[in-house]
């Protein structure tokens, strides 16, 4: 009944290489996106942009990028953290340094320096695998953290280390600072993170994404039937800092508003943001989203039923928060080890031979 | 999927919506993580004192208070959320206990016309109230502990530090560097020698910081230190046999749970406060019978008395004297967060009111003012005593180097003016 493929007939490849090939689906694209743009914006209050929306859409883009490069191209790395921060301390040193050129710059540039750091990361990739190479990158990630709370040229020589996001604006209107309308943030990452989905569906589906999916499924293969691995490993790399980059910057200016380096990407954001992408799904962008959602939302929906809703005390409700996701975080591996993204997989295969699956 | 989470979250919140008539303080506090043990006594201090208000006296000028109590785990982004959740609420100030969500409350809660009241923490430069109109940190901020604690080594040594070494252990991030500029600034006119020593969060390996120690020999060791930091340093410092008496620690670093662990080695350890310790005094009597024994006291109702308990319950005090403070100024007793902050912009403590109020000597008498948002800047240093387990004030609250800190004050604070475009507040 639903996603029907009878009478969805395809007459060029274009149209058969569609991300969305089924008309159901490609419809409920649209109305998502037409609620996220239309509809959310109006509907938002602080509360939902800064606890929710934010933090979403965000952490999105970064589980994008990892999934990039852990799922796609088969590379472990834990440097996520570090990365973010690369992002997020360029984009304010950006933003001090030149004011007057739009903030939207300035993320995407923030997340072009994240890949050049990425990429000088990644030449351990080259000659180590597996377990090594994550190590390699938790390095990344502790020499970063050191390296940003240890030269004070990064924070501008503020008397605490904290860097703050200075007041910007697009098109006039507050997207970084205190005095930002909720829908104004909302809207800036959710342009940026459609922006990056759209560009990492295409590449990851064109001729990029089969050379990392070759070296992630065996690499000897790979080089074999002509891919450099060279090239394909630091591209990963470069590409997948890139948006862990921007991530970062987006972190730092639109939400948070003020950070400390060792406390906000720590290591526990690397875990974090693995969770994230092992839960959702390794290898699919849907995977991303999904994960991020479950990650950021459980949380805030558990905080709210236990103390806003049943009353319970604080401490009992943040210690149950801790066991109920840790709990769900297994019980979704035993029964689904492809994450969220093959449940919908399943649950799209079931629909459409529903109700008559014989 | 998302919408299904969305909407039941929104059910959530719905259900708590707000009653009408009430003083809302909102208490970010943090009961887990590994800052709890200072988080629990503060938050129960806290809690118990605006519990015996509305038991005894109904709340402030007839208004029951309304605490909101949201678990921020000393981590900002958690802060950020209980924030946006509790300011909706009429939320009449915020202390969120960390310097880290303060920095970032700062601009928000001054855009959202909300007061903070970063006790003894957050932004040292916010003492300058013509540039941190919604900022208050009185009665004591961390330049005056750490000119405090210069202070008492002076007097203790005759006078003279040349050539004495001073190193100084802290939390690597923007709470443990807040003393470094003034203990620089200081050492340019006093002469010691100073050395860094960063311990990163969340402070449990600190072996290395105190073999550096160990080796150069420095005559004091002060500490910037909170949570489970403490108490590995007290325990490090009687591993390597430094003095006691030579240790101090800022008044987030000398609780009962910081010494404890090291037993009778931590004897004699020193941590500065601005406010007096001990369960001697009236207020605890009534805590004992309205709160305690009507079994409605906060957590588990095991601190009170302690140094961070009594912390809390000083900070619920002073918010509730604002309170009262702003109600007389305004002539409404169910006063909005914009009148709580001109309460607290008017704020007097005398000896005569805390003495009514249960709890005489307990701190400096103080007036805030348009200008100065940071008291008086009073530091007295107490000592530990592990025989009796109790901590007892050794010297008393005294003066600090207001010179040097009100030049780095107006140097900070005007720094943050030209960033923000913030022109200056008073008349």
């Amino acid at each position: 009944m639903f996603y029907r493929e009878a009478g969805d007939f395809k007459t060029n490849y274009a149209d058969d290489n569609q991300t969305f090939p089924i008309r159901f689906d490609r419809y409920r694209y649209y109305a998502v996106m037409l609620f996220a743009f239309c509809a959310v914006p109006f509907l938002i209050n602080d509360y939902w942009v800064n606890a929710i929306f934010l933090p979403f859409l965000i952490y999105a883009i970064a589980a994008i990028g990892l999934n990039i490069l852990v799922g796609y191209c088969g590379q472990v790395s834990l440097g996520t953290g570090g990365f973010m921060a690369v992002g997020a301390y360029a984009c304010y040193k950006l933003m001090t340094s030149f004011p007057e050129i739009n903030i939207f710059i300035h993320v995407l540039l923030a997340g072009g320096v994240t890949a050049l750091v990425g990429v000088l990361f990644g030449l351990p990739s080259l000659r180590i695998k597996g377990f090594y190479l994550a190590v390699a990158t938790l390095a990344a990630q502790f020499f970063l953290v050191w390296l940003f709370n240890r030269v004070p040229w990064f924070y501008n020589y503020s008397a605490s280390g904290q860097i703050s996001a200075p007041e910007r604006t697009v098109f006039g209107i507050a997207v970084t600072g205190p005095n930002t309308t909720a829908w104004a943030p909302y809207l800036f990452c959710l342009v940026i993170l459609t922006l990056l989905a759209i560009v990492a569906r295409n590449l990851t589906r064109g001729m990029q994404g089969r050379k990392w999916m070759a070296i992630r499924d065996m690499d000897i293969a790979a080089e074999i039937i002509g891919v450099n691995p060279l090239k394909a490993k630091l591209s990963a790399f470069a590409v997948s800092s890139f948006f862990i980059g921007v991530a970062g910057a987006l972190f730092f200016s639109v939400y948070l508003g003020a950070v400390e380096v060792g406390e906000a990407f720590g290591i526990n954001q690397s875990f974090l943001v693995l969770f994230m992408i092992i839960i959702g799904g390794l290898g699919s962008i849907f995977g991303s989203f999904a994960g991020a959602a479950f990650l950021v939302l459980m949380p805030v929906l558990l905080k709210n039923v236990l103390v806003g809703g049943l009353g319970w005390p604080t401490d009992i409700a943040a210690h149950l928060e801790f066991l109920i996701v840790g709990a769900l975080i297994i019980v979704f591996l035993i029964a689904e080890p492809h994450g969220l993204a093959q449940l919908w997989r399943v649950a799209k295969e079931k629909l459409r031979l529903w109700p008559f699956p014989h | 999927m998302k919408l299904k989470f969305a909407s039941m979250a929104l059910g959530a919140v719905m259900a708590a919506a707000p009653a009408m008539a009430d003083l809302v303080f909102p208490s970010l506090s943090y009961r887990t993580g590994p800052y709890a043990a200072g988080g629990i006594p503060f938050a129960d201090g806290y809690a118990d004192y605006f519990t015996l208000l509305n038991e005894r006296d109904g709340g402030i000028g007839g208004v029951p208070i309304r605490m909101i109590e949201c678990e921020t785990g000393y981590n900002t982004a958690k802060g950020v959320e209980c924030y946006e959740s509790t300011k909706g609420e009429g939320a009449l100030v915020y202390q969120p206990l960390s310097t880290g969500i303060t920095y970032q409350l700062i601009p928000k809660a001054t855009a959202d016309d909300i007061p903070i009241h970063s006790m003894g923490y957050g932004r040292t430069s916010a003492a300058n109230g013509e540039v941190f109109s919604h900022v208050f940190n009185y009665p004591g901020n961390y330049w005056d502990g750490a000119s405090g604690a210069v202070n008492y080594l002076l007097e203790t040594n005759g006078g003279d530090l040349k050539g004495k070494k001073i190193a100084l252990v802290y939390h690597n991030s923007a709470y443990g560097k807040e003393p470094i500029r003034t203990l620089e600034e200081l050492q340019k006119k006093h002469g010691y020698e100073l050395s860094l020593l960063p311990v990163d969060h969340p402070g449990q390996e600190q072996k290395s910081q105190w073999l550096q120690i160990r080796r150069e020999r420095p005559d004091f060791v002060l500490m910037w230190g909170w949570g489970v930091m403490n108490q590995v340093a007290v325990q490090e410092a009687a591993n390597i046999r430094f003095p006691m008496e030579n240790f101090i620690g800022i008044w987030w670093s000398g609780a009962e749970h910081d010494v404890l662990p090291a037993g009778a080695k931590a004897n004699g350890f020193k941590a500065l406060t601005f406010h007096n310790v001990g369960r001697d005094f009236p207020i605890f009597d009534d805590i004992q019978k309205y709160v305690v024994d009507a079994g409605k006291a906060a957590g588990a109702g095991d601190q009170v008395g302690n140094v961070l308990y009594n912390r809390g319950m000083y900070a619920a005090m002073l918010a509730a004297e604002a309170a009262k403070t702003a109600q007389g100024i305004h002539g409404t007793a169910d006063i909005t967060p914009s009148q709580m902050r001109d309460g607290m912009e008017a704020l007097q403590i005398d000896e005569a009111k805390m003495t009514a109020l249960g709890m005489p000597n307990f701190g400096p008498a103080f007036n805030v003012s348009c200008q100065n948002h940071g008291g008086p800047g009073l530091v007295g240093v107490t000592q530990w005593d592990a025989a009796n387990q109790t901590w007892s004030l050794i010297s008393d609250f005294k003066e600090t180097d207001g010179e040097v800190i009100g030049a780095l004050v107006a140097e900070d604070s005007a720094a943050y003016a030209a960033e923000n475009n913030i022109e200056a507040a008073c008349k």
